[in-house]
């Protein structure tokens, strides 16, 4: 590790960053810090326990007495149970206990995501407390025993009648039931600027489509799972869980516990993006662990995961655009309603990017919600912008076609000055930069602007791009606890995430480069409730939250390490703002000369160690700017002229995300997104019967993703220009690759072939 | 799963012992038998393990192949006379499925595979007909992507999954079995049934027979030959359409053509109507096309896989177009 060394050898202290991120204040010094590790790209330092098999996940956490739970799910979408048969079942060999509505403790509905600080439940429904069945899919027993196989015996013995009362489980039987306005962070998803649809009949030039998106399911790596034991009334969950802190504070009040009864961590989770909150089988683990007095292993199966957490909801689109000669925006009309469940509260909100896209004259914006029998739908990567961006970017190539004017041209010549809808100045937009640099590297100069005019035998090449976008987020809640130890030494602990993305090897960089050490001289401890902060992984805000609470920890840390110095030492004298850190202690920062160690400083004050805890100021940087991260996606795909069929040939994505703090970790997260990008673009779409309200794919044979021929060479490149307003000067990056990403395929596909498809997923039979 | 007894036959007529008791079911790769048994569709009281039977693969005297059932997918596509002598053959079992899933899976499990119907599989939510008959098929008005348009009933109108079936199919392989009555050879294309009024009825196979070899007829000399398989993916998906085709043209005329679909129907699906049109005429795009439609003519779609009927018209075509041009 070259960089580790460099580290060592810095001439330049780096000085603490403000503590407060208001307005007026200096950018934080590592902006700018170009030696350190912050920036290089670092293997993820959990990669080779992986690699090994020594990463203990939630489902193998090892217990004296350890059973197995096993679950069986409603058939019908919604009535009561009638008869529950389970005598079979506990006769069964190896049965421990078999839990139904009759039998389960008392519990309460699990508090709804969103709806308090700390709620991190996917649905807010009775969990067996009676025999109403709400979904097709619910769990209606759960079945303990001494291993996983005399479990799942177990379960296929159980015999259940339902009698079934009217439901909904059609979208255009739930729209004629009528539609309300979707509310979604407080507000309604609603936004009218002067006169659109006025606006739109005179525009010169305009478009107006529909575009539609289906259902999509989770399907991380890692099926859900928990282990789970009671020790008295105190609860330990080892869980897969992108909200340690959230999921603590929920399971007490579902059990009606003090929140520090409950412990939850979380060391290693295998892909989240948005599903790995609190859903019933957490609860229902711990409620079989009450009844039978041992600790209980829950483990979804894949099916499990299908028919018990919710998903991205189906969504239909309306985009109109109206522009002058030239294709400058007059209106911006982006309406339409998408299903949701009775039981949660996200109304997929894909109007999120349209607010902030482009300059216009006036908005018409607004998300209606129709309301269907069926498992709760949930927060699923870029939620909002993953599919919005495919109606806004499709209807802006529309409109692009229309006038004669490239995509890309199109989009620069619409680029507002500040955020079109809020007012507020761009705390850091650098798209026209992402997107000149991406075109130029892309070859989007030989783009045909007539569409179907290149063909390589029978396939049909084009060229596609799209904005990609999403917001920068930092949520209340962010806190740190620095330990430095007398060997110079810093152990950071925070009820944060590691999910994959890189969290921990990132913020060892920001770390080590803060207090002036080597990458092996800073452990980042997370995934743990008893740690401080209540740090969601989610909403792509956990880098700035985490970056914030230690520069917050910092400066605590400085104070005291300037008292425990004293007067004896080389700094006697100086303030925290005089110094930085560098080279394993602390230097002034006018006169790195002045030095001295951490080793040294508490050695001379007999302490064996320092700890600091603190909390992050508030997010006040959001109340005064527009803060965004932006990607320039370019497509080229190959369509097969005679079956239609689609393949991906090369993808590059132009980031614009602030400063990048791990090039590795960085490209990884992007890729990824992309690559979920292709999946939403081409074939991902649960098969949600609309008789019953069933889902018929519940398994990755049946329910496609992107196989690795699916998937070509990505290029991805960012232009890397810190946020002056943020930690690090940084942006959340692990959804942004999603955005724009179908749009830019589907209109590749246009280009290619002159087929409009506005219906994902983007299958071949629209395209023959 | 129920529970089930498990033994290992060393010879075929070991196995048909064993196979002989009531419930048996002959174990191959288990790629498919396992799923089926988790799912609890299939409940055998024994499973008789019939990987350790043959699995050589040797020249026979008429010039052709014969294939022990026990042999992998991996390994059949991989021998050197099949590659060599039999391409289509190669190209159709590394069409379907993952290495790995065609590492385990045999010959003769491969064969007697079932369809992937999702209403099949939804054991506890929906009713199907092929698992318990009588009960009615949520398949023929629910999600039919993936399902049959040729030789379906009203009962159903599932597909035969098989890519390699479909080469098969076209090289007019026959099938040795062995069962308590004695040993028979059958065309493949005879061994699988149309669904009718029962369509738990798959196969001709007697109970207790077992699949102990294929053998392909000698190639056929101055033929071409390809399989095209069409997915919603690029690997690692079944077929919505696919084309095994051997076609010999002499003179601008087609002197020999071999073909069957996948993906369409019921069972590997040979396509005699359009073998019948070609023989002797031209071997022409508009003629290729025609006699595709003449196969299709039958073609009953269903609400969601209307676009099979022109997918399968215009597969034939360009196979055979691309096939012909080898020949100019
Ligand atoms: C996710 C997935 C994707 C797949 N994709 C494809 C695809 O794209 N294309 C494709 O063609 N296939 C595909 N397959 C299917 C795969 O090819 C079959 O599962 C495999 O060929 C079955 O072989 P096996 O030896 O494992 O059979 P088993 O599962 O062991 O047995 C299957 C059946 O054959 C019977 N049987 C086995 N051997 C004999 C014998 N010698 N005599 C009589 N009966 C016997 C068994 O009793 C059982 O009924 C896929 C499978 C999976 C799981
Ligand atoms: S199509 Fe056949 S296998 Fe599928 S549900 Fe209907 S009867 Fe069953």
């Amino acid at each position: 590790m070259s960089a580790a060394n460099n580290a060592g050898t810095l001439a330049a202290a780096v000085g603490l960053a403000a503590n407060s991120w208001g307005q007026g204040e200096r950018p934080d010094p590592l902006n700018r810090h170009k030696h350190g590790l912050v920036g290089t790209s670092i293997s993820r330092i959990d990669g080779p326990l992986k690699v090994q098999g020594k990463a203990t996940f939630a489902a193998e956490f090892l217990m004296e007495g350890l059973t197995y739970a096993s679950l069986v799910f409603s058939t019908i979408a919604k009535g009561r149970i009638a008869t529950l048969d389970a005598s079979a079942a506990e006769a069964a060999p190896g049965v421990v206990l078999v839990m139904t509505y009759k039998d389960a403790p008392l519990m309460k509905p699990m508090p709804l995501f969103m709806t308090a600080e700390k709620a991190a439940g996917g649905d807010n429904l009775p969990i067996m407390q009676d025999d109403q069945i709400h979904w097709n899919g619910q769990p209606i027993a759960l079945i303990l025993a001494e291993t996983q196989e005399q479990a799942d015996y177990a379960s296929s013995l159980i015999h259940a009648t339902f009698e079934a009362e009217p439901s909904v489980t059609d979208f255009e039987d739930a729209k004629r039931q009528g539609t309300k306005t979707g509310e979604f962070g407080g507000g309604p998803l609603k936004l009218d600027i002067g006169d659109a649809e006025a606006a739109l009949n005179q525009a010169a030039v305009s478009i107006d489509a529909e575009y539609s998106t289906p259902r999509h399911s989770h399907n991380a790596i890692e099926p859900h799972a928990a282990t789970v034991v009671w020790d008295g009334d105190s609860l330990v969950v080892h869980d897969a869980s992108q909200a340690v802190v959230h999921t603590a504070w929920s399971l007490s009040s579902v059990f009606g516990i003090d929140e520090g009864q409950v412990h939850v961590t979380s060391p290693y989770v295998g892909g989240g993006f948005g599903s790995k909150t609190l859903w019933q089988h957490q609860v229902l683990g711990a409620a079989a662990s009450k009844l039978s007095g041992r600790p209980v292993r829950i483990t979804l199966s894949r099916e499990g995961v299908y028919r018990m957490v919710g998903g991205r909801s189906q969504t239909e689109q309306r985009v109109a655009l109206g522009a002058d000669q030239d294709g400058h925006l007059k209106a911006i009309i982006h309406t339409g309603v998408v299903a949701m469940s009775r039981q949660n509260a996200l109304p997929e909100p894909f109007i999120l990017a349209t607010r902030g896209a482009y300059a216009a004259e006036s908005f018409k914006l607004h998300v209606e919600v129709a309301q269907l029998d069926m498992l709760a739908n949930t927060f699923m990567r870029a939620p909002g912008e993953a599919v919005g961006t495919f109606g806004l970017e499709c209807a802006m190539d529309e409109l692009a076609d229309k006038l004669g004017i490239d995509p890309v041209e199109l989009r620069i010549l619409n680029e507002p000055d500040k955020h079109p809808t809020e007012g507020k100045p761009f705390s850091s937009r650098n798209i026209v930069e992402a997107w000149r640099t991406g075109a130029q590297r892309f070859g989007w100069a030989k783009r045909s602007a007539k569409p179907a005019a290149i063909r390589d035998g029978d396939w049909l090449i084009g060229m596609g791009c799209a904005t990609g976008t999403y917001p920068y987020y930092r949520m209340p809640g962010g806190a740190a606890r620095i330990t430095l130890t007398r060997e110079g030494h810093a152990r950071v602990e925070i009820a944060a995430h590691e999910m994959g993305m890189g969290t921990a090897t990132a913020h060892v960089q920001v770390t080590a480069d803060r207090l002036g050490l080597t990458a092996d001289q800073v452990t980042f401890s997370y995934g743990d409730s008893k740690m401080p902060g209540a740090v969601l992984a989610g909403g792509s805000q956990q880098t700035a939250s985490i970056g914030a609470a230690i520069v917050a920890a910092q400066h605590a840390l400085v104070t005291q390490l300037l008292i425990l110095a004293g007067n004896s030492s080389p700094l006697a004298g100086l303030k925290p703002e005089e110094v930085g850190g560098l080279n394993g202690g602390l230097a002034e920062l006018a006169n790195p000369g002045r030095h001295e160690s951490y080793a040294s400083i508490l050695g001379r004050a007999g302490r064996d160690e320092v700890a600091v805890q603190q909390d992050a100021p508030p997010p006040l940087e959001l109340q005064n700017w527009s803060m965004h991260s932006y990607g320039a996606m370019f497509c080229e795909a190959r369509v097969n002229a005679i079956t239609g069929e689609t393949r991906i040939s090369r993808f590059l994505g132009s980031f614009d995300c602030g400063r990048i703090l791990n090039a590795k970790t960085a490209a990884s997260q992007f890729r990824g997104g992309i690559i979920m990008g292709l999946g939403l673009a081409l074939m991902e779409e649960t098969q949600f019967d609309s008789r019953n309200g069933r889902i018929m794919n519940p398994s990755l044979a049946d329910y496609h993703v992107p196989a690795h021929m699916d998937v070509p060479e990505i290029d991805v490149i960012w232009n890397d220009i810190p946020d002056p307003h943020t930690p690090m000067g940084a942006h959340g990056i692990g959804e942004i690759g999603i955005t724009g990403t179908a749009a830019a395929v589907a209109n590749a596909v246009f280009n290619a072939t002159g087929k409009r498809v506005r219906e994902l997923p983007l299958t071949l039979d629209k395209l023959m | 799963m129920t529970p089930f007894s498990y033994s290992r036959a060393s010879d075929a007529g070991q196995a048909v012992q064993l196979g002989a008791m009531a419930q048996a079911k002959y174990l191959g790769g288990g790629t498919n038998l396992v799923d089926l048994l988790r799912e609890t569709i299939e409940r055998p009281s024994s499973l008789v393990d019939v990987t350790g039977l043959s699995s050589s693969i040797t020249s026979t005297p008429s010039g052709g192949l014969m294939i022990g059932a026990a042999t992998t997918n991996t390994a059949l596509a991989e021998h050197r006379l099949v590659r060599s002598q039999y391409p289509m053959l190669t190209r159709s079992i590394v069409a379907g499925a993952s290495a790995q899933i065609r590492n385990m899976a045999t010959v003769g499990g491969n064969i007697l595979q079932r369809t992937r119907c999702a209403y099949f599989y939804d054991t506890e939510g929906s009713r199907c007909n092929k698992r318990s008959p009588g009960q009615g098929c949520d398949a023929i008005d629910g999600f039919n992507r993936n399902h049959a348009i040729l030789g379906t009933s009203k009962s159903c109108v599932a597909t035969h999954p098989s890519d390699m079936c479909v080469a098969l199919a076209a090289l007019d392989a026959i099938v040795h079995l062995q069962g308590p009555a004695g040993s028979r050879a059958i065309p493949l294309t005879d061994l699988h049934l149309l669904p009718d009024d029962d369509p738990q009825n798959e196969a001709v196979l007697l109970p207790g027979e077992l699949i102990t070899a294929i053998e392909l007829p000698a190639p056929l000399v101055g033929t071409r030959s390809s399989y095209r398989k069409v997915r919603d993916r690029a690997s690692y998906a079944f077929a919505l359409v696919s084309v095994a085709a051997v076609l010999a043209v002499e003179n601008g005329k087609v002197t020999d053509v071999r073909l069957a679909l996948g993906g369409v129907a019921p069972k590997p699906w040979r396509a005699r109507q359009s073998e019948n049109a070609l023989l002797g005429g031209p071997a022409t795009e508009a003629a290729f096309r025609s006699a595709a439609e003449a196969e299709l003519i039958d073609a009953v779609p269903l609400s969601g896989n209307g676009f099979k009927v022109e997918l399968a018209i215009r597969t034939m075509t360009a196979v055979l177009t691309s096939l012909a041009g080898d020949f100019s």
